[in-house]
């Protein structure tokens, strides 16, 4: 069966990859640009504050022209900051997307989640797309949902810490209950990882250093690819029951010579 | 390329003396750029008889060529995808040594080539990780790379901060002096007959596919030849180079008796720290993605400073002495655009991204002998322009 599984659909926007990558870190922009394409994603993320909006011969830019953009607010540390920057995106990329991320602290990269609900609250008045990266925790979750957030993004583990999936089960809570599309964000380290991700009910999975930062980014966005797919027909596919003890896949009755 | 920003204290060369400010009506070769790749090739090329003439922006090098650290290190710049570049390193490290001798011979000035090698650090258990992924990678390049324990960094570097837990030392990898280097290749320049025009703008001149000189404010310089090597201003009309200003900030410490300093140049994670003979120590360098916005800011300066003092303490001690910013010319794969550009009789050689010190005797190798032999052989070979046409027809 070859077919393509569901498209993700986010403030009516329909994406056929329910894989979300970032642009930044990669060894070389030639090396950025084969694995966005391995990937297979229709969305990819860039940090506006970090890259050049100029548009010289190899900027970031230039080379994704014509690819739809999930500008983010990373780098900023106040609900203020992080509206700036989405207003500066979105004059600079034409798009009201934004993902948004409100920093509390720079040695975690948690979020600041006093800041970042406010940042929601008034950046959907302004009728921004609002994806904000939070806590893997249900009730902001929810809140987030309710100040009219497109989509919730929360972290597997902390940024770039390849951790994985922290907490399976509160994931799988937030998945359950979200009225909005749930994107894990953070922490993806390998394939397996993103595997476990979509298991636990998430609609797709963001990531960026663990390809970025691969040995082979171009095969581990390949691999990314695939685990995001995996996780997401196994999931509806409906795993079985765990049982304690062995139960033969052959039937046991009517056995020659029994 | 371009003059000191005014907010920002450089590090200056040697001056010796005037340039020649006037446009000749025709020369053999004109070189648009009076950086480090422009000079390297001007010098080279002159030195073989070449009637050569350089046209420079601003100050002869005072652009990325004064803003770098001078390191020649083809082992420890080695990266995840960088395989494909280490053929070209290792040739320009082989050819440094008698590169170096030659410029100083000819330019009269000594150009503090040291031998030293490179260490590497991890700063606490968190880092070791990473710093063995670097180790695996230049044992499986088969680069000169020994692991050290922490002592043994330690010993070697007495001044290091006790958390350094493990080491790399690159014995291969070597350094020169900017500043020394940019004086000592004008004067090299200069010595072997090439003319150098400062404070002038140029472009190619082309005409039904090929080049008829380049084109200044001051009147048109006819040539057959045209050599684009103008660092991250390598963009002129109707010639697609893909490269963008890479910003990098630095600054420049003075060690003292007190302080003391380096042995060798050390990198960590977040900085590298190069010793220079006159008691310099270089602090290098940010990676921004911002265009030709040349501001020295706050958070680069504590990047660098936060850096530099997680490794040696005795920083602290250590006077200011200048900072300021420089853009490297990136291209798509971080490796030289070198070469043919598909107009007849203009060539290109950029592109140089962290490499320019490194790469720049096998770069002027490669374009003499594309002069003299119609052609380029060896590992420079594969570095032409051509290389990108498929990813800049598929953006077009």
């Amino acid at each position: 069966m070859n077919t393509p599984i569901e498209a993700l659909t986010i403030a009516g926007t329909s994406l056929s990859s329910r894989l979300l990558i970032g642009t930044a870190g990669y060894p070389s922009q030639r090396i950025m640009v084969d694995a966005i394409e391995a990937s297979g994603s229709d969305l990819v993320t860039l940090s506006v504050r970090r890259i050049s909006l100029q548009g010289h011969g190899s900027d970031t830019l230039r080379l994704l022209a014509g690819r739809r953009f999930l500008p983010n607010t990373a780098g900023c540390e106040t609900a203020r900051d992080a509206i700036l920057t989405a207003e500066l995106a979105r004059e600079a990329l034409g798009t009201n997307w934004i993902k948004l991320e409100v920093i509390g602290d720079r040695e975690t990269l948690y979020p600041d989640v006093g800041e970042l609900l406010e940042a929601t609250r008034q950046l959907v008045d302004k009728g921004f797309v609002v994806l904000p990266y939070c806590n893997d925790d249900p009730v902001i979750c929810a809140r987030l949902a309710d100040l009219g957030a497109a989509a919730v993004m929360p972290m597997g583990s902390l940024i770039g810490s390849g951790m994985g999936v922290a907490n399976p089960a509160n994931l799988e809570l937030i998945c359950a209950r979200s009225p909005v599309p749930v994107i894990v964000d953070a922490g993806i380290g390998t394939a397996s990882d993103a595997v476990i991700a979509m298991e636990c009910g998430a609609s797709g999975v963001l990531l960026n250093t663990a390809v970025a930062k691969a040995d082979d980014p171009v095969r581990m966005a390949l691999a990314m690819r695939h685990a995001v797919e995996a996780g997401w027909n196994a999931r509806l596919a409906g795993r079985i029951p765990r049982r304690g003890r062995a139960q033969p896949s052959s039937p046991q009755l009517g056995l020659v010579g029994s | 390329m371009r003059g000191p920003p005014h907010t920002t204290l450089r590090r200056s060369g040697d001056d010796p003396g005037p340039v020649a400010c006037e446009v000749p009506s025709s020369t053999d070769i004109a070189i648009i750029g009076g950086g480090l790749i422009g000079l390297s090739i001007g010098w080279r090329l002159a030195r073989r008889g070449f009637d050569v003439t350089v046209f420079e922006r601003g100050t002869i090098g005072q652009g990325a060529s004064l803003a770098a650290t001078g390191m020649l290190a083809a082992a420890a710049e080695l990266e995840p995808g960088g395989e494909d570049h280490l053929p070209l390193a290792l040739e320009s490290q082989r050819l440094w040594p008698v590169f170096a001798r030659e410029l100083e011979a000819d330019g009269g000035l000594g150009i503090d080539y040291r031998r030293d090698g490179v260490l590497l650090v991890a700063l606490g258990r968190e880092e070791v990780e990473r710093l063995r992924f670097r180790h695996d990678l230049q044992r499986r390049a088969e680069v000169e790379a020994a692991w050290l324990s922490g002592a043994q960094c330690r010993e070697r570097e007495p001044g290091l901060r006790p958390s350094v837990v493990a080491g790399i030392l690159c014995p291969a990898d070597h350094q020169v002096d900017p500043p020394r280097v940019m004086a000592a290749l004008r004067r090299a320049c200069l010595a072997a007959g090439a003319h150098l025009v400062e404070a002038c703008e140029a472009e190619p001149e082309l005409a039904g596919g090929r080049v008829l000189g380049v084109s200044t404010p001051r009147g048109l310089c006819k040539a057959p030849v045209v050599i684009a090597a103008a660092g991250a201003w390598t963009r002129f009309q109707g010639l697609d180079i893909p490269v963008r200003p890479l910003k990098g900030q630095s600054l420049a410490l003075r060690s003292t008796p007190g302080t003391g300093t380096l042995a060798r140049v050390v990198w960590t994670e977040q900085v590298h720290l190069a010793p220079k003979s006159d008691g310099t120590l270089l602090v290098g360098a940010t990676m921004e993605e911002r265009g030709f916005d040349d501001s020295v800011t706050a958070g680069g300066v504590y990047a660098l400073l936060d850096g530099a003092r997680r490794a040696l303490p005795s920083i602290e001690e250590m006077p200011v002495e200048a900072i300021w910013s420089g853009f490297r010319p990136t291209s798509i794969d971080d490796a030289p655009i070198l070469g043919e550009t598909g107009i007849s009789g203009l060539l290109v050689a950029t592109g140089h991204h962290r490499n320019g010190y490194l790469l720049a005797p096998v770069t002027a190798a490669a374009i003499e002998q594309l002069l003299v032999e119609d052609r380029i052989t060896g590992p420079a070979a594969s570095f032409g322009q051509a290389r990108f046409t498929p990813t800049l027809e598929a953006i077009s």
